[in-house]
């Protein structure tokens, strides 16, 4: 008997020590993996929740119905309806005059208040002045007859309507009275205050910390679009250029060795290293103006480029060989070989790494920061004008936003920062569904 | 200083074109106290106005004014919003860089409180009691000995047993100045701390007013860098803390905190204005002159800025928190007729 034929005795069914280990080890390294994975989908399930608890409320907004009289005494006092005197009566008297109508509508409702006459006032948000004055200037015949318009309620109002505030936490919060919330409810009983769906949290531009309410992302969004455009149109052909010139043309040598690490160590620079770059040299030297999404889109083409000249040399790299060898041996040039034939192969996984840098781009804060983005903006800015040039109007970015909301005093701003995540995630969730259809729809595999 | 004569000439051009200048909004940079009042009243000005709304910047005092002093032209900030005045080589900066005619206006005050979780319990505090609670080393017996400290009961025997747990404005902060100056140091000198360092170290004042502001490291002052949010934050995951704000962020959040008395004094808008609470400071702004006839809407921005409509008591920037200032003709004065500094 050697050891040889005491093993054999073994049946299959019993497992000796070893497998039994061995099994046991392949089972623990499965468990490790599930529970990496599943930390992974919690923490992202965790995020989510949280931004979208916080943040669907931005979509919806509290108004009122208010229907009231426009004193000519007050709001035209010499009668001439002359756009410019009329332009004297600032939005602080108009507020008072929307104050009173509110007023004089409880009085007609038969609404018991309680509350001094500024207390009812501020039921309203001070965005409603300007809204009625912008209705008034449009049209001067108001003037002298009554009108029934949608206002905005104060936030603190809509925040009762939303959960955020009830009577206990108005007892101690200054900036709203809990007889203010008898007053909402007894409206919204009559169905003059009521909750819709915020079509201005994505088209307004940003307000002040006095009236979160009004609030919106419409200049952020234009400015990330603006932004996007300038670095699809430069970096695209840039980096696309580069790469095709450093896969197929250039020389192996120790300049284009330099060159090629110098590519992959650009992509792991810090992006606020971007942002004292574009301040040194597109705003000190070349004089763009700040603020603008000409230099904003140029600094994050800076930043990007680096990021789709990679992944483009890659699907250049990927085409075979043979493809080249085929071309050139029918009698092409080699311009015409990368032209016709590698460039449409390897277009697919160029605009894959080209959507995904988009995207990267889209959710940068910090070069931002440096040349003048974190900023107040509310004038939407033009693609074009003739004294700023393309795209050289103030704006700001979507996550420059978010970054300024959260700094805002009004507890309102949490969810409107919130909000305007989840407007972000939207954008970036577009564009990475389109680069995963542009892979899935042109991709050849060899 | 070739590059600063180019700016100079294209903003002369820019100045002789008049209406044809490449920038036609206001814009304006500078400290995050200031930030919303400076929003609020941009918001205005652009509904009221036919001029385009301001484009306010965050970033600091500091940050602000150094902008401000890189040069005159388009591509340079007109108005710098400052918690503090501007300082001497800040000055030079300016001056170096051409920027030569500066107003200075003083838009009102801002209160610093001190305030806790609204569930938590209620202080009162004196100067003394925070140098005392946060200083490195205090007096004890004659000696200063490393601050031991560990509750606020040990630090006045009339306050609760509560663990010490501040949250102190970081470095960068101009509210931490204020805090140094005006709460720290009064206190050291309260406590006659200042007194025998002065007399340990042979007279050298600076030296010992350097060493009265130091904070304890052992993590019971914590240094926010961020803003009042964060320190919000930071109370409500810890009952136990105390947080050094600006007075408008405690009036929006009075539903969240509730705010201590200084030296007896509760801090609101009429007590600041009085002088009745210590701890304030005075908030800025500063216009280049040389802009006002370049830039539209910068001349009345800052007219309407300060008018009684809007810095006013019952303006809308009082009801946010600011203390309007007392001597607000004098400043619409000073605005109207263009006094540089």
């Amino acid at each position: 008997m050697n050891l040889y034929h005491s093993k054999i005795h073994r049946s299959l069914l019993v497992k000796d020590a070893r497998t039994q280990q061995r099994n046991n080890a392949e089972l623990r390294f499965r468990a490790y993996g599930l529970t990496a994975v599943s930390v992974g989908i919690v923490a992202l399930v965790i995020l989510l929740v949280s931004i979208f608890t916080s943040g669907m409320t931005a979509f919806q907004q509290t108004k009122l119905q208010v229907t009231l009289e426009l004193p000519e005494a007050k709001l035209d006092k010499k009668g001439q309806r002359d756009l410019v005197a009329m332009k004297k009566v600032t939005t602080i008297g108009y507020f008072k005059v929307l104050g009173d109508g509110l007023i004089a509508q409880l009085e007609r409702l038969g609404i018991e208040t309680g509350l001094k006459a500024k207390e009812v006032r501020e039921i309203l948000s001070k965005e409603s002045a300007a809204t009625l004055r912008n209705a008034v200037l449009a049209d001067p015949s108001l003037i002298g007859s009554t009108v029934t318009m949608e206002f905005l309620a104060n936030g603190r109002i809509d925040g009762y309507f939303k959960g955020r505030v009830d009577r206990a936490s108005a007892q101690l919060d200054k900036n709203v009275e809990p007889g203010q919330l008898d007053i909402a409810d007894a409206l919204a009983e009559r169905r003059l205050m009521y909750t819709r769906f915020n079509f201005n949290f994505i088209l307004a531009p940003d307000a002040s910390d006095q009236r979160p309410e009004a609030a919106g992302l419409g200049v952020a969004i234009l400015g990330s679009i603006y932004m996007m455009l300038v670095v699809l149109f430069v970096a695209l052909p840039v980096g696309v250029a580069a790469s095709i010139y450093l896969e197929e043309f250039a020389p192996k040598n120790r300049l284009t060795d330099v060159i090629e690490v110098n590519i992959s160590n650009l992509a792991a620079v810090p992006s606020i290293v971007y942002g004292i770059l574009g301040l040194a040299i597109f705003i000190n030297m070349a004089q763009f103006n700040q603020s603008s999404p000409l230099v904003g889109g140029l600094v994050l083409t800076l930043m990007t480029l680096p990021r789709i000249i990679i992944p483009a040399r890659a699907a250049l790299k990927s085409v075979p060989p043979s493809i080249r060898d085929a071309a050139l041996g029918v009698g092409a040039s080699r311009m015409q070989t990368v032209l016709h034939h590698v460039l449409p192969l390897a277009a697919p996984g160029i605009l894959t790494g080209v959507i995904i840098g988009l995207g990267q781009a889209l959710g940068e804060t910090a070069p931002l920061l440096l040349i003048g983005m974190v900023a107040f903006v509310r004038e939407y800015p033009a693609a074009f004008t003739s004294d700023s040039g393309l795209f050289g109007e103030a704006s700001t970015a979507l996550p420059v936003q978010v970054f300024n909301w959260t700094q805002r005093a009004d507890p309102s701003f949490v969810e409107r920062a919130s909000g305007a995540i989840i407007v972000l995630l939207v954008f970036l969730l577009i564009m990475n569904a389109l680069a995963i259809f542009l892979r899935r729809r042109y991709e050849r595999r060899w | 200083m070739a590059f600063a004569k180019t700016t100079l000439s294209t903003f002369a051009l820019c100045a002789v074109a008049g209406a044809s200048c490449a920038r036609d909004n206001v814009q304006i940079a500078g400290s995050s106290t200031v930030l919303p009042y400076a929003a609020i009243v941009a918001e205005a000005f652009g509904e009221n106005f036919d001029f385009p709304t301001p484009v306010v910047e965050s970033g600091g005092s500091s940050s602000g004014l150094k902008r401000f002093c890189e040069g005159l032209g388009d591509n340079t900030i007109d108005i710098a919003n400052a918690s503090r005045p501007m300082k001497e080589r800040e000055i030079a900066a300016c001056t170096a860089a051409g920027v030569t005619e500066i107003i200075e206006v003083r838009i009102g005050y801002d209160g610093i409180v001190f305030a806790s979780n609204i569930e938590g319990n209620a202080f009162s505090f004196t100067p003394s009691d925070w140098f005392l609670a946060l200083s490195d080393t205090i007096l004890v017996d004659g000696a200063m000995i490393s601050n031991p400290n560990m509750t606020w009961a040990e630090v006045n025997a009339a306050m609760p047993a509560q663990p010490l747990q501040t949250f102190v404005p970081g470095t960068k902060h101009g509210t931490r100045e204020v805090f140094e100056e005006q709460v720290i140091l009064q206190g050291c000198i309260a406590t006659g701390a200042l007194e025998a360092i002065v007399a340990a170290n042979g007279g050298d004042m600076n030296q010992a007013e350097n060493d009265c502001i130091a904070l304890r490291t052992d993590g019971i002052s914590v240094d926010i860098d961020g803003d009042y949010t964060e320190t919000l934050a930071r109370i409500e995951a810890n009952p136990d803390g105390i947080g050094v704000f600006g007075l408008a962020f405690y009036e929006n959040n009075t539903n969240k905190l509730q705010v201590a008395t200084m030296s007896g004094v509760v801090p609101n808008v009429e007590s600041i204005s009085a002088g009745e609470y210590p701890v304030s400071r005075p908030l800025y702004f500063y216009i280049k002159a040389a802009h006002l006839d370049v830039i539209p809407g910068l001349k009345e921005f800052a007219e309407f800025f300060v008018s009684d409509d809007i810095s006013g008591p019952d303006g809308p920037l009082a009801e946010y928190g600011l203390v309007s200032d007392p001597e607000l003709e004098a400043t619409q004065d000073l605005v109207a007729d263009e006094i540089t500094k």
